[in-house]
Formats: C-alpha cells, structure tokens, sequence
C-alpha cells in the first residue's frame, strides 16, 4: 500500500514545487491534494515557526489563523495568516503561555485544529487535554505520549523499559542542593542538572565539583521555575566529549513509525544549540540503524503518533545514549527536510488528520549534506541577547539556501522572546558544498541594528576542526576558551583585509572629486587594523598599502581592477591584485584575490570619521584609513581616557534583577556573586569585578534595568 | 619637523656663502621663507604637540587637498614699536592664510598659529584674515578659520581690537554670501569669539578648545564663582547647554576629516547650488519597513533620525548640534545626491516638543538653508509649544517665532512630511502649507488638529459626563490626515515606503523654483 502511494506522490512531485524550500534535489511530497485534513489551523506560536507552520498550511489549501501578543502585532505571521486574534500582552505568560485566551481564539476562529510550534504549549499536556475536551485536534502527539515523554525522569524509565540505551543517573526527583552533591558524588562528576520539566537548554547546568554542583542546583531550579514553572531537578552523568546526536521520527494513528536520517547538533553554548548538520559524520551505517531502530521502539512503546524527535549523546566509540525525547517539531528540522525531501509540518498536519503516512522506511533516503546555523540577536562574545530594531536586514538567497525566519526590515527584536533572527540552512551534494555555500551565505546576510552571531558562525564554519568533522558538544569552549572575540587575522586574512580597505578608500576618495578632477594614477594609504591577539586582547596593525587601478577608471558601480603593494609595520611586503565590485557606498561588495577562484563577500556597514567598518570573514572591523600626513600626525593626538569600570557592576543588557546577594557595607571576594540579572528567560550571575567592600547598591529584586546601567559600585 | 630645521640651516648658510648681492637677496628670501615655516620655534612646536595640538601648517595639510595650499602674506611681519616689539617679529605674525583645494573645490582658509606669540591677533595679523576673506567674496569661496589664539596682542592696544573688528565686519559681510567654517582648536577668549560666532558653523575639538568672554579668573574675581575652563566654555557646555558649538570631535586629525566632509554637502556661495554628488543608493528604493516603524499607539516614541535614515541617500547623515536641545534634529543629507536640509522633531526627546532652545536650533539651520539654495525637507512630528512659565518667561513667544519668521520668508523649495501629531500653532511653524511650503505631504498616521483629543474635549465639551465616548468621537475625526487633505493643507497622503521616492521627484520638479521676497533693505526678524 505505502508503494502504491509513493508512487502517486513522485507523479504529484513533478505538479508540486515548493515556494520558499529553495534545494538543490527535487523535493518530494508525499501528500495528494485529493486528501482532506483541515479547513482551517490555528497556530498557537509566534515568529519563524509561525510562519513556518503558515507556509505549509498555505500550500495544503488549509486556512490558518494566528495568534499574536501586543508586541507582535505589526510581526510576519500575523500578516501572513488568513487571521490573527490577539491573546495578550507581552509577556509570555500573559499571552503565548495564556491558554484560556488561546482557547478563546480557538473558539472564536473556528480553527479545527491547533499547531504548537516549539516552545510554549508544544510540550504542555494541559493544553493537550483542554484541546480533547474542546474536540480541536493538536497537531502533535497525543497527550499521555507527551506526558510521558516530557517528564524526563518517567521517560527514561520507559526507555529503559523499550530497550534503548540510557545515560547512568538518578531516577529521582532530588529534593535540594545537599542531595544533589550527594547523587552527584554516587554518580560520579562531571554531573548534569536539568530541568526535569525543560527543554531547550533552560534550567540546565553542568557541574564538576561539589560547589558547582549546590550552585547549579540553585540556578537550574530558578531557571526550571520561571521558564516551566516545575523546578524539579534531577542528576546524571555527564559524559564527556559526547556528540550530540538525534533521530527524527514520524509517525501516524495507524501504528506506524519511521526513523529518518540523524541529525548532528553538537556545537552548543550553555545547552543551547548554534549549528546543526544532517546527516552526522560520526555515525555509520550500522550505527544509525540501531539508533533509528531504538528510537521506533521507544515511540511505539507510548503509541507515538506525529513527528517527534530522540536525543542521543555518542561517544567517541560510536556508543549511544537516549538524552530525551522532544514530542514536538524540532527547532533544526529544516536540515532533515533538506536531506529527505519530506515536509515534517506536511506530515504532522496528515498525522493529526487521521490519515496514514504514504511512505515506508525503504523510501527514506540522504540526499547531500544540509547545514543549520541559527542566527541569533545576541553579543557572541558574551552570549547575551540584544534587543532592537533590525534597521538593516537583507537574508541570502540563492540554490541550496534557505531562511526559516519571521521577521522582516524594520522588525523588533524585543526582551520578551527568544531572540533568535533566522535559521540558516543550507544543502549541497557533500558537506564540503554545503559548508562553502554556508560560508557564503553568512557573508551575503546583513544585519544592522541589533548585534548578532554571525561572527561566531562564520568563524566556526570556516574552522578546520569543522571541516574536518571533528566537533563534540565542547567544541565552542575548546575552540574559544576565553570566549569568541572575533575572527582573529591571519597572515593571508591581514592581507585581504589591508588590500580590500585600500581599494575600497580610493573608489570612495575618487568619488569626493568626481567628475570635478581626475582620480590619480598611484595612492599611498596606511591602514590601521585591530589585530585580536592569542590573549584575547586586541593591538592596532599598520599596514601602508600603495595601490593603483589596472586601468585609468575607477568604477562606482561595478568592477575596478587594483593592484597594490603591502607593507606590514613588521616589515612583512607582498604583492596583490584584486578587482573590486561595489555599488559605491551599498552594502556588498566583492572582491577576488590575487588567483582566488571565487570571489569574498565583504559588506560595509558605516563609515566612521576617519575609516570605516566593515564585515569580513563575518567580523566587524572598525579600519582607520589615513593619508601618509595623517598617520605621522595622529600619533600627537591624545588617547581617548577610558572609563574605570573595575569598580562597578553594570548590568550587561536589559532585564530584570532576579536577586541580590551583597547590601552596602559587604565585604566580597573577586568572583563572588553579588546579583543575577534575568532577560529572555536566561539567568546571568553577576560576578564582583575585585575584592572590595560594596559602596553602593543601587537595584533592588524585581528592578529592570538596561543595558550599561551601574548596578553595584564598590569602594574605590 | 626635522625637515624645517635642516631648510633653515641650509638657508643660513646659503646665506653666510653669499658673494652676489643677488645671491644674498635670494638667500635672505629664502631665510625668511623658512623662519615662516618654522612659526614659533621647534620649542614651543613640542609644547604644542605635548597638548594633542597640531601646529597651524600640519592642520592646513590635514584640511586641504594634497600640494593644493597656496599661502598669501607669508612674509608678513607686525608693525608695532611699543614695548620693545620691533625686535620680536615673527615672519607671518602668527597666522597662516592662504587658498587651497577641498574636495577639488576652492576654499579659503586661515589657520591661527599658537606657537607664535600665542596666536594673539594683532592689526597685521588682522590684515591678513580679512585680505582673504575679501578674495573669497569676490570669487564666491567658503571661508574655513581655524582658531587658536591667546586673544588680543596687548602689545599693540587699540589697532589690534580695530583688527578685530575688521574681521567682525566681513564675517558678518560674507554670512550669506560664502559658507563660512569655524574650528575651534584652542583657546579663544574675549572678543575673539565673536568672529567664529558670526561664522555658519563652530566646532570644537574635545578637551583641547574653550570658547568664553571672561576666563575663569574674571569669574571668580567678579562673582566668585570657581570654574574651571572646561566647564566654563569647554566642547561640553558649548555643544550641550549654550549651543554655541554645532558639533565636537575627539582631535584635530578628525575635526579636519570631518570639516572636509561638511564641505562636501555645501554650495561654493549663494550664487550657485550646492554641487551634486553620485551615488547608487536607487530613487525609487522602497522602503518597507517604514510603513510599520511608526508605532500604532500615539503616545509611543519612536526615533525620527531612523526614519529620515531610511529615506536619505545612503543613510548619510551629517548632523547638526546633535547634542543640544535633541527634540529637533537638524542636518545635511543627500537625496538623488542633491544637498538638503533635513530638519525633524524628535519624538524621543521630550515628545519633539517645540521649546525656546530647538526653535533657535532650526531658525538658524533653515536660514542658512535658505541663503545658501539648500531644499529643505521638514518631517513632522510636533505636539505643540512647551507650556510653562520657565518657557514663558525666557520669551518662547520671541524664540518660537524665529523659527516661524524663518520657515515664512524661506524662497528654497520646502517639502513637508507629517508623520504623526501636528498639533496647534507647532503644526503652522512646522513648514505648514501657508508658509509657502510647496509639497506637504503626510503619511496615514498623521493627526492634524489644534490639540489632542483629551485637551480638545476638556474645552468642547466641559459638561459631558462620557469623557471617553467624546474623546473617541473626536479621535474618529481629527487623529487622521482626511480633514487637512480634504481642504488642500496637505497635498497628498502617501504610503511611507514611497516616501523616498516621492521627495526626490518633487525636488526634481522644484529644481527650477523661483520665488522672491519684497525688496527692502533688510527684514526684521525678531532677534
């Protein structure tokens, strides 16, 4: 019967191309315009995955409404939807988390059906029950699956009892700190604290010694209360150099349950994944078989019914442990998507109408490699979200590339939600193409207004050790122990960059005169780069370029052919040739070196008083570019003082103050806590600076602060 | 530096080894040439170094195109006998004048020397200033005077103040005529500041400039008061509170860069307009996001430089007093690379309000506008003049009404854009329809009226008990643009994302515009 219909679905597949899925394979749909599901879904979500979920519905021929707090009211998905009720003021609690006026919604749009999206109600039984009891169909598993599937402790007890694999641990609720540095020393350290209840990195902390362990007790369970309202916590191992792995499953009402290819999301910060791959070039065949297999078996043990996804943790044996269930749409499905072809949002909407999934496990293939990298408003130095108005925002596009995002030019970025901008995706043949396409990517996307990641990505795309396919969940903190500061120059980047600035100043210069004079044969320009150093500080390189266009024309609006001679102030020289693409003034420009095959995408983001700032290998230089007179006269010109801020706490972004550990008069040791500040649901403890007695402080819990604001002074 | 010294010892001793008398009249020349380059001495060229100074000639080098300077009265020396001065000459006297390139354009230019007698200005010195000033009238130039200078030369009493007023004289001869520029790049006290105050701009340079009649040891003297230089007349309380300086920068090497950038914006002198400059940033761009970035609730600021960033060429924004009184914001932009004047409440700042010190701010910036042919492009978003009695007192009738008097007698093409409140009398001064603005547009979020709804109701309807239901009716009919584009005080009411478009196609059609005042001799404009 499944070849029957498959068979259907390839002929479908020649009628059906996808609108935004931009793949370099066919995509195939396993859906016939002939199958009835719904007239109409509400989607009780917001941003990317609102529009995500609209786009299918759209497509299926199914009307969609949204629902939508005061803050999104001007969003993507709300204009996007056939309809939208508001639920609410902004705060999640109040209006995405407000089930009472979701049913309202419900209700009052006729939906027949709902889709979760991830977060919010994805994973809430509560919700699921009130749904049954309103006879509206979740497009999502069934309740008693999600229950027992969301509580991580029942879960790995049920996993257990399927067969599958599971990390030594405690099966237990640990009742407070103290019992948890005891389980944490049965089990043996590292150990991991999570959220019973959580998901998605919250109320999750590793520890390795006895005090990390009574600290992160104490974090965890805040985090697990104000983000899932349950603060229970429990212990495991942690195992270390693991890989994060994890096995997509759909599955239908009519018992069956297919596994499709892995997914690998192992670079992580705190938890919370940043690049995604699928396949994983850990896994062999064998190896995802049997992980494929375990994870059928834990979803048929809880009569699992729609897509779902089992988390597993591999070590570097290829041994592998079941982490946990998500009984909701992944974040990171679009990679699967990519490489099989499927519409995960398509099959759970089928799954949830009854019908019976129209493929079998033999049809489930790899097409090429997809790349995931998630494209977050937040400093990737510090990890801390940035709010604001996205004045500038352009994504890539082009074969093989594909943006899951639900925000627009204009769009806030606001404290309230998650902060993350875009899911970047890309699928070529091989990994090496979906890495260089990746690469390219990043460099094509502009973004201005609120800081963001993509520095961070791009450096980590470009790495080696990810090329290589060599990564584990430790990769960001093995790769940027003190933090990621930025792409550090290289001898051939120093180069590029010095060369590029050079170029880009004399089509600006010849601009300033034009058409009053001629643009002049030779120009002599000393660059000044801020070089990141090894010890995470940053020194200014000279670099004097002489350069001169090929030709006697430079171009404002297309290609000008250079050829410049670099002298680094280490007294390093080289030789480049490079031609220039530039709209003058716009924001991509590029450039190929020397014999490159393909050209680099630089953007430039602002000129500044003496230079200005561009993006390159995804970083943000600031460049001082200077006439030769200039760089002898600026050396007189005074330092601008910094301020001293070794004796404040300022609070390192908007929020709110959850609590403060010091009061005036304290005497406190460097490192100590003396406050946590929470915004977008994330706990950050603030540290005292030095050793000192505190002066003065100036918030209170409850307080909201913003970015910058002096939150605790200590004597001078 | 090195390279003056060695010229000077090479002068001296062509000098010594002169055996023709016409070797010795080049050798002479030549050593006078050199003493000029040199200013004060390699001495008090450190000292000024040592302050983050750069000397008069290094600045000019910064200021103008490569080998463009060509120097005036070099040789220069001052007259005066008094006080043992005929022995103490310095060739030039203190001040490098001359004319020169910017951007490939004539400037003019005068750059005070502090390592010669201080900078201090005496009738020579004087004479020089004015000699070029004189040129750039003439040959229609801007002016660019950069200012350091210890004040009067005391030496020489009275002839130094005639210097001056001379000075004075033609600032205010040439205002309107040529675009003058003043850099404040040290001292300048007493009489002094009133030359760069004439001036169209004043800048300072952070930490190394004060402008102030009497120093801090007058003030103590007369009341006593202990303030230090910076605080008294430094980059911050120029910029902030007395709006005397229309911008600071960090150093010279920046304030130069950044004068050579304004430069680029401005027209050579009255008779001509500004010239334009190419750019790729389309016409016809679109800008989507502006149809959503003005907030739904009216009570809800957002920031009007991000609008008018979202309309002009590039985002390109060369702003004026950014500093002082931020409920209006005033510079120069680009559009379709044509100059204009861009002037917008700031709904951040105190609602955008109109108060005594923003109404000045824009009086003076459309005035220079409109002297010098630059279009000006009003965005509006105005909810009335500031009540109270510290506004009242301090004369918002006399203040606001410069603002009015210079939007009314303005001859340059005005394009207006409501984007939301322009409410009462603000709403008339705002470049309105009757004060010959010639396209006022006005985007659907526009609410024109003589008050809010709430003040509106508290008048109209005093007695009724549904306050609510009365605001409502009113909101319903007057917090919309129809009413003022139903009686053609708008002419059109466009989508926001056109907005771009739009301006550079009136400003294309309005190219051409003529229009002109009655003669008289001058107007009065309440000062």
């Amino acid at each position: 019967m499944f070849v029957i219909i498959t068979r259907q679905a390839q002929q479908l597949l020649r009628l059906t191309r996808p609108r935004r899925l931009h793949t370099t394979s066919a995509q195939k749909r396993y859906h016939s315009s002939l199958e009835k599901t719904f007239d109409k879904i509400l989607i009780a979500n917001r941003g990317e995955i609102a529009c995500r979920v609209i786009r299918t519905a759209k497509r299926m021929g199914i009307k969609t409404v949204a629902v939508y707090s005061d803050a999104d009211a001007n969003s993507l998905f709300v204009r996007e939807a056939d309809e939208a009720h508001n639920v609410g003021p902004a705060p999640t609690n109040r209006s995405y988390l407000n089930i009472e006026a979701i049913m309202r919604a419900i209700h009052a749009s006729g939906a027949q059906a709902v889709h979760p999206g991830y977060g919010f109600l994805s994973e809430n039984s509560s919700f699921v029950k009130q749904l049954d009891a309103a006879r509206v169909t979740f497009i999502g598993p069934k309740e008693y699956a999600m229950a027992a599937m969301g509580d991580k402790i029942q879960s790995k007890i049920i996993a257990k009892e399927a067969g599958v694999n599971t990390i030594p641990g405690y099966d237990g609720v640990v009742r407070d700190a103290s019992h948890a540095v005891a389980i944490a020393e049965e089990i043996g350290f590292p150990v991991m604290l999570k959220a019973s209840a959580g998901g998605g990195g919250k109320g999750m902390r590793i520890a390795h010694t006895p005090q990390e362990a009574r600290e992160g007790f104490k974090l965890a369970s805040d985090e697990a209360m104000s983000s899932f309202g349950d603060n229970r916590i429990l212990v495991e191992r942690y195992i270390e150099e693991p890989r994060h792995i994890e096995i997509q499953i759909i599955a239908d009402n009519h018992g069956h349950v297919l596994w499709l290819p892995e997914r690998e999301c192992s670079i992580q910060r705190r938890n919370q994944k940043v690049i995604e791959e699928a396949p994983s070039t850990h896994l062999d065949a064998e190896t995802r078989q049997r992980m494929g297999e375990q994870a059928v078996a834990l979803a048929q043990r809880v009569g699992y019914n729609s897509a779902g996804t089992v988390e597993f943790l591999v070590d570097k044996h290829r041994n592998f442990y079941f982490l946990e269930m998500n009984t909701r749409l992944q974040v990171e499905h679009p990679i699967t998507e990519l490489i099989t072809g499927l519409d995960l949002v398509e099959q759970m909407i089928r799954s949830a109408a009854g019908l019976p999934l129209a493929m079998a496990q033999s049809d489930i293939g790899i097409n090429g490699w997809a790349i995931e990298s998630r494209v977050y408003a937040e400093d990737p130095e510090k990890y801390l979200p940035s709010i604001g108005t996205l004045s500038k925002y352009t994504e890539p596009t082009g074969p093989g590339v594909r943006c899951d995002s639900g925000i627009t030019e204009g769009s806030e970025i606001s404290m309230y939600y998650d902060p993350m901008i875009c899911k970047l995706s890309t699928h070529g043949a091989t990994r090496a193409a979906a890495i260089s396409l990746m690469n390219t990517a990043l460099d094509r996307y502009l973004i201005k207004g609120v800081t963001h990641n993509i520095p961070l990505l791009r450096d980590v795309i470009s790495n080696r050790d990810f090329s290589s396919g060599h990564i584990t969940t430790a990769f960001l903190a093995d790769h940027y122990p003190g933090g990621f500061k930025g792409h550090r120059l290289t001898r051939k980047t120093t180069k590029q960059l010095a060369a590029s600035a050079a170029g880009l100043q004399f089509i600006r210069e010849a601009r300033e005169n034009y058409p009053l004079s001629s643009v002049g044969s030779e120009k002599l320009f000393v660059v000044l780069l801020p070089q990141l150093q090894s010890d995470g500080s940053v020194e200014t390189l000279e670099a004097t370029v002489q350069i001169a266009p090929s030709s006697a024309n430079v171009s404002f609006s297309g290609t000008t052919e250079f050829t410049a001679h670099i002298t680094l102030s280490t007294g390093d020289t080289c030789e480049s040739s490079m031609s220039v693409t530039w709209n003058i003034d716009q924001p991509f420009i590029d450039i190929t070196h020397d014999s490159d095959a393909s050209p680099l995408t630089l953007q430039f983001l602002d000129p500044l008083p003496l230079g200005f700032r561009v993006q390159f290998m995804g970083t943000k230089f600031d460049i001082s570019i200077l006439s030769q007179r200039q760089s002898e006269l600026i050396r007189y010109m005074k330092q601008e003082e910094k301020v001293d801020t070794s004796k404040l706490v300022l609070s390192p972004m908007p929020g709110t103050i959850v609590s403060v550990a010091v009061k005036q008069g304290d005497v406190v040791s460097e490192g100590e806590e003396v406050a946590v500040v929470e915004a977008m649901k994330m706990q950050n403890v603030l540290r005292a600076p030095r050793a000192g007695t505190i002066k003065a402080v100036h918030v209170t819990p409850g307080s909201t602060v913003g970015g910058e604001d002096i939150l605790i002074e200590l004597e001078g | 530096m090195l390279r003056c010294a060695r010229s000077i010892k090479t002068a001296k001793r062509l000098y010594a080894t002169a055996s023709t008398k016409g070797e010795e009249i080049k050798a002479r020349i030549e050593l006078k040439r050199q003493a000029a380059l040199e200013g004060g001495g390699q001495k008090r060229i450190a000292a000024q170094h040592a302050k983050g100074k750069l000397t008069a000639r290094e600045r000019i080098e910064l200021l103008v195109d490569p080998g463009t300077f060509r120097e005036t009265d070099m040789f220069v020396e001052h007259q005066c006998t008094d006080f043992n001065m005929a022995s103490t000459k310095i060739v030039g006297d203190g001040v490098v004048t001359g004319v020169c390139k910017i951007n490939g354009r004539t400037t003019f230019v005068f750059s005070q020397d502090f390592t010669s007698f201080g900078g201090s200005l005496s009738r020579t010195f004087a004479n020089k200033i004015c000699k070029i000033m004189d040129r750039a009238m003439e040959v229609g130039a801007p002016v660019v005077g950069l200012n350091d200078s210890g004040g009067a030369r005391i030496q020489e009493g009275v002839d130094s103040l005639a210097g001056y007023a001379e000075i004075f004289q033609r600032n205010v001869l040439a205002s309107g005529v040529v675009p003058q520029v003043s850099l404040i790049m040290g001292p300048c006290a007493g009489g002094a500041v009133y030359s760069p105050a004439l001036t169209d701009f004043t800048f300072m340079v952070r930490g190394s400039s004060y402008l102030f009649v009497t120093g801090p040891d007058v003030v103590k003297a007369v009341t006593n008061e202990t303030v230090t230089q910076e605080e008294l007349g430094g980059a911050g309380p120029h910029t902030r509170k007395s709006g005397v300086a229309h911008d600071a920068f960090d150093n010279d090497v920046v304030a130069l860069a950044r004068t050579r950038e304004l430069l680029s914006y401005l027209p050579q002198s009255n008779r001509e307009p500004a010239a334009p400059r190419l750019t790729t940033d389309p016409a016809e761009r679109a800008d989507l996001a502006l149809d959503t970035l003005v907030p739904t609730d009216s009570h809800q600021a957002y920031d009007m430089k991000a609008i008018v960033g979202r309309i002009i060429d590039d985002s390109r924004f060369f702003e004026i007093m950014p500093e002082f009184a931020r409920n209006i914001i005033i510079g120069f932009a680009r559009m379709g690379g044509r100059t204009v004047g861009i002037v917008g409440n700031q709904p951040l700042v105190s609602s955008g309000v109109l108060d005594i010190n923003a109404s000045v701010k824009a009086a003076r910036f459309v005035r220079f506008c409109d002297a010098f042919n630059i279009p000006l492009v009003t965005f509006v978003d105005v909810p009335g003049f500031l009540p109270g009695t510290q506004q009242e007192h301090n004369g918002i009738i006399r203040e606001g009404a410069k603002l009015l008097y210079a939007y009314a007698e303005a001859t340059v093409p005005k394009i207006a854009i409501t984007t939301r409140k322009a409410y009462g009398g603000a709403h008339c001064v705002m470049s309105s329809k009757q004060l010959r603005g010639d396209v006022n547009l006005a985007w659907p979020t526009a609410e024109l009226a003589v008050m809010g709804a709430k003040g509106a109701v508290g008048i109209l309807w005093r007695s009724v008990e549904d306050r609510g239901a009365a605001e409502e009716e009113y909101n319903r009919v007057f917090a919309n643009p129809l009413p003022a584009a139903q009686r053609g005080y708008l002419d059109d009411i466009i989508t926001p994302s056109t907005t771009r478009r739009r301006i550079i196609e009136e400003l294309d059609i309005l190219k051409d515009k003529r229009q002109q005042n009655l003669p008289k001799k001058h107007d009065n404009m309440p000062l």
